[in-house]
């Protein structure tokens, strides 16, 4: 496991930049696929509709997987992520046409032994936490 | 979810299931194809998700996949599909997720995974259902541990 990032210059308290990640019907059409989670609520607004929703909504996973692809790219290899969680707090909307944008940014919480760190992150769409409790045990070199 | 609807019956769920620990699936095979098609659907462009060289430059013997790929073995329970659980898909979203990672699943592992539902319990209108996932290699060799919370929308 080789991750890229020093344990050593990595402080309490740290930001790490934020990164937007756009999703697109076709990304639940494709994550749906990909993953085997065919609910409709992923990718039929009439059903979503039916079942109290305001339009299609994004897998909590599309979302969880931005942040742990955020979390990897920060760390230099995502062998280095050794814990992982999240709470789903609000949807994620997907309209039709223009889709929406996740925004996630991280915070180095708290530097454990064995070179691990804890990374809390923090995820939006349109002005809406859409995680909580979101955090990932890293490995660093 | 602040969702309310009208004039839907949202049944509990058989607390009969606290502590059922259900039968281990079948093996799985953890493909090269899968895992990049996994990358590709999260718009993760990582060379060690698809590139054996690249896998091995970072330490890992074969492509290694994402950290959130084991909800593929680990989502579809067939504990979740016993009818006697009562769980009404249609009103399900997911609540709250965890892996525990011994280290990432890779092309070639061959795994099974053994689910648990450690809790049922009424909050508010909704119910929510704790199933824990061990993952181990058909060699025993412990993977990941899943945690999931669903949340089954209440009327």
């Amino acid at each position: 496991m080789t991750a890229t990032v020093k344990y050593d210059e990595v402080e309490v308290g740290q930001e790490i930049p934020e990164r937007t990640y756009p999703v697109k019907r076709l990304d639940l059409v494709k994550y749906a696929g990909a993953s085997g989670d065919f609910n409709p609520i992923h990718w039929n607004e009439n059903f979503a509709k039916s079942v109290g929703l305001p339009d299609v909504i994004a897998h909590g996973m599309y979302t969880m997987a931005e942040g742990g692809r955020f979390v990897t790219d920060w760390a230099g290899d995502p062998g280095a992520v050794i814990d992982y969680g999240v709470r789903f707090s609000s949807m994620v909307v997907v309209p039709d046409d223009e889709g929406a944008e996740i925004v996630i940014s991280g915070k180095i919480e708290e530097k454990r032994e064995d070179n691990t760190v804890v990374v809390a992150l923090t995820a939006r769409a349109a002005g809406e936490k859409v995680l909580t409790r979101a955090k990932a045990t890293v490995r660093l070199a | 979810m602040r969702t309310r609807l009208e004039g839907m019956d949202c049944m509990a769920l058989n607390r009969d299931f606290i502590g059922r620990a259900f039968p281990p699936s079948e093996p799985y095979e953890v493909s090269r194809v899968k895992i990049r098609e996994f990358a590709e659907a999260i718009g993760d462009p990582n060379p060690v998700y698809r590139d054996r060289d690249a896998a091995k430059a970072a330490g890992h013997p074969d492509v290694i996949a994402p950290p959130t790929f084991p909800i593929v073995i680990t989502l579809g329970s067939d504990a979740l599909l016993d009818p006697e659980l009562g769980l009404n898909f249609a009103m399900v979203v997911h609540g709250e997720q965890r892996f525990e990672y011994q280290r990432p699943l890779r092309a070639g592992d061959v795994v099974v995974t053994e689910s648990t539902i450690s809790g049922i319990r009424s909050i508010g209108r909704n119910e929510r259902l704790d199933i824990q996932t061990v993952v181990t290699t058909v060699e025993g060799e412990h993977i990941c541990t899943s945690h999931n919370v669903l949340i089954e929308r209440g009327a």
